[in-house]
């Protein structure tokens, strides 16, 4: 992991020092209201429907044990003992003081930890993939050149008042686990014909509103021209996003507007003044990355022994086996596996934990990880270096606490926002939804059976819960005061990007297990082959899930 | 006479801001005018070179600018709105790319905590929003030790000067 150095410290220390002030004065009066807005949210600083949120940042997911700790202690100290993962792989606190924000802040700042940036109209956390370094389908480890990248961002004078959000993910291996397609900015870690590593840049996808699968606008920067060329992508965005319509300001309008041929040529001749600059990374600062995200002690195993010892305990209980089988995946290293712990239990709403599940979390990293855990954009926790030989151990102890829900990539693994239960921006409540789901579909071979199914909630269209790219998706909508959710289907968040289809009308809420239940079973009767459930979407057609879903009943 | 923030104090305005027709000949004094104002008449701000600025709108990039930018003495960007970041690289491209080296004027509704960013980018004349006291301001010009990235005020990124 990335350690800070003297002057890192300084650079987070005086950020407190700085909010403090701000927030000191805008308790007096000194500041007015919209203009401590976006000094608020550049330090993850919501005003909420309940309280304010406080949305702390996870750089590209990455948690020590310590800072899980600290994370635990905060969570008790400032707030009602629980905290939330978000799909940003960052963690979110719901009912903190505004007066204590400073001081927590300073609390997180001891174990190199803030909240910048984490919201406002400003560059947000990079995101990568959980299995970073660890993937077997891994070319290169994103997580440097994501520090790299961190830091260029982190207070950059000249972007910290942009027409809108803006969100970069970055992705070093063959199967995308970072949904690059659906950024501001989608980085692919590659290495040229000559050998020479770079980027794939891809400009203008997301979800909200108007969901885009992003443009390539550059087959292959060098990575040492990575921050000159994102300056200059984010140069032409200041200068030409639109700055009347808050919902046309995002990069994908541009793009959309320009085309990406000319945004890209935009951003070429903007690039030309500036590339070789001295902003251009060295091989020395590269280097210097690469070195905080080396391979662990890892031990060598008799692989075989141990393969065949977890077959043995896989096949006496059918729990273990399940829990093998969903949630574990594998480990470019024999003899270690990465463990995901499922913040999903039925009744919780997905994506949240308890401070003492945080503490719990830090000493199953301690004892099982090499004192590392990651969050996750789908919401759950990833061990990433656990030995083949301890899973049994582990899942033992993980069960008894909540995590070994054995549901990961399935039906129940569902995305959700906090929706209208704790935001103010949602039109309709998601948790409730997702709960009901997971009431309904309770029967695990049933589940199992489905396969690899992405149901995604977002409780209003700005799409947190990335309800556009899941094969199901539910919006929820306001019409007349009254909640509703609209049901899409078709979506794809990984390299066959696709964007969901609206079916129909929406539904009241009660109405929606049903729905979901008369689309499944549509799936399951009609699929041949082991299709997927995306594969026999595509096949039947959308007006045939249509027509099963609204059909009277005789 | 109002103040504003210029290197690190405040010191008395003396520069008027008056709206002009490109017609309308110039007032008396120190005087910002328009872009196109400034476009339409350079044969006669060239005379009086030294008392007349330029005013740029968040539109307005340098390249429109007709004549030597680097002779203007006073460039002031305006920021219409706080929120409105566009000036931000209009004041970097000015300094970097046009080597402009005269006043570099913050003005419109930019606000105290806005100081150090816009520094950053190469300003050194602020005209804060009116209810900021530009005296308690000053503080806010030093936010933060050091930082990542290159800019104005630091042309080395914080990678190039780490031991």
């Amino acid at each position: 992991m990335y350690i800070y150095d003297k002057i890192d410290q300084q650079i987070i220390e005086d950020r407190v020092t700085q909010f403090r002030g701000q927030t000191e004065r805008y308790l007096n009066g000194e500041i007015r209201e919209e203009e401590f807005l976006p000094l608020r949210l550049q330090n993850g600083l919501y005003i909420q429907r309940l309280a304010p949120m406080l949305r702390i940042c996870i750089p590209y997911g990455m948690l020590s044990s310590k800072q899980l700790r600290a994370l635990a202690e905060v969570t008790r100290k400032y707030d009602k003992g629980y905290a939330h993962f978000t799909t940003r792989q960052n963690i979110q606190l719901n009912w903190p003081a505004l007066e204590n924000v400073p001081d927590i802040l300073a609390d997180l700042a001891d174990v190199e930890m803030h909240a910048v940036q984490t919201s406002g109209n400003c560059i947000r956390n990079f995101t990568t993939d959980q299995f970073a370094g660890v993937a077997k389908d891994e070319s290169i480890d994103p997580r440097p050149y994501c520090e790299i990248m961190r830091q260029w961002a982190t207070f950059h004078p000249e972007f910290a008042f942009l027409p809108r959000k803006f969100k970069i993910a970055v992705c070093g291996s063959e199967t995308d686990r970072a949904a690059v397609r659906f950024h501001d900015i989608g980085l692919n870690l590659i290495q040229n014909e000559q050998g020479e590593t770079g980027f794939q840049v891809l400009v203008g996808g997301g979800l909200g509103r108007t969901p885009v699968i992003g443009s390539v606008i550059r087959e292959f920067i060098p990575e040492k021209d990575i921050l000159t060329y994102l300056d200059a992508i984010l140069r032409v965005y200041n200068l030409n996003g639109d700055r009347n319509n808050k919902y046309k300001a995002r990069i994908k309008i541009l793009v959309r507007a320009l085309g990406p041929e000319e945004f890209a040529k935009r951003v070429e001749a903007e690039w030309q003044h500036i590339k070789d600059g001295p902003a251009t990374l060295t091989e020395e600062e590269i280097e210097r990355a690469k070195g905080f995200f080396t391979e662990p002690n890892y031990q060598s195993f008799d692989a075989d022994q141990a393969e065949q010892a977890l077959s043995d305990q896989a096949s006496q209980g059918k729990a273990f086996g399940r829990w093998l089988e969903r949630n574990i995946t594998e480990h470019r290293v024999p003899g270690y596996r990465a463990v995901t712990l499922s913040l999903k239990p039925i009744g919780v709403p997905p994506g949240d934990v308890t401070s003492s599940q945080l503490d719990s979390i830090a000493d199953l990293a301690d004892e099982f990880s090499f004192g590392e855990a990651r969050s996750t954009h789908e919401q759950n926790i990833v061990l990433a270096d656990v030995e083949t030989a301890r899973l049994y151990e582990l899942w033992q102890k993980l069960k008894p606490l909540g995590f070994a829900t054995p549901t990961l990539g399935t039906l129940l693994d569902m995305i959700c926002c906090p929706g209208g239960d704790f935001c103010s921006l949602a039109n309709a409540k998601s948790i409730p939804i997702a709960e009901a789901i997971q009431r309904k579909f309770d029967d695990l071979d049933y589940v199992y059976d489905l396969g690899e199914l992405d149901l995604n909630i977002s409780g209003c269209m700005n799409a947190c819960g990335h309800h556009h790219i899941g094969d199901i998706g539910i919006l929820g909508v306001d019409k007349k005061g009254e909640e509703f959710y609209q049901v899409q289907l078709g979506g794809c968040q990984s390299n066959n990007a696709q964007l969901a289809k609206v079916l129909g009308p929406a539904f009241n809420r009660d109405e929606v297990p049903d729905v979901i239940e008369k689309i499944l079973s549509t799936f399951v009767e009609k699929r041949v082959d082991g299709e997927s459930f995306n594969e026999t979407y595509h096949r039947l057609g959308h007006d045939h899930f249509k027509e099963v879903v609204y059909a009277k009943d005789n | 006479m109002p103040k504003i923030i210029k290197d690190a104090a405040v010191i008395d305005d003396s520069w008027q801001m008056p709206e002009l027709e490109t017609t309308s000949d110039l007032p008396e004094g120190q005087v910002l005018v328009s872009l196109e104002y400034w476009n339409a008449n350079q044969e006669d701000i060239s005379e009086v070179a030294d008392r007349v600025g330029l005013v740029l709108e968040p539109t307005e990039t340098p390249d429109q600018i007709e004549g030597d930018l680097k002779a203007i003495p006073v460039i002031a960007v305006n920021f219409p709105i706080f929120a409105d970041g566009r000036g931000f690289s209009i004041g970097r491209l000015l300094r970097e790319r046009y080597g402009y080296e005269g006043e570099l004027r913050a003005v419109g509704s930019p606000i105290r905590d806005q100081l150090t960013y816009l520094s950053r980018v190469g300003f050194n004349a602020f005209q804060l929003a009116e209810h900021y006291n530009p005296e308690e301001a000053l503080a806010s010009l030093n936010d933060f030790s050091d930082s990542y990235q290159v800019a104005v005020d630091q042309p080395v990124p914080l990678f190039r000067r780490r031991s």
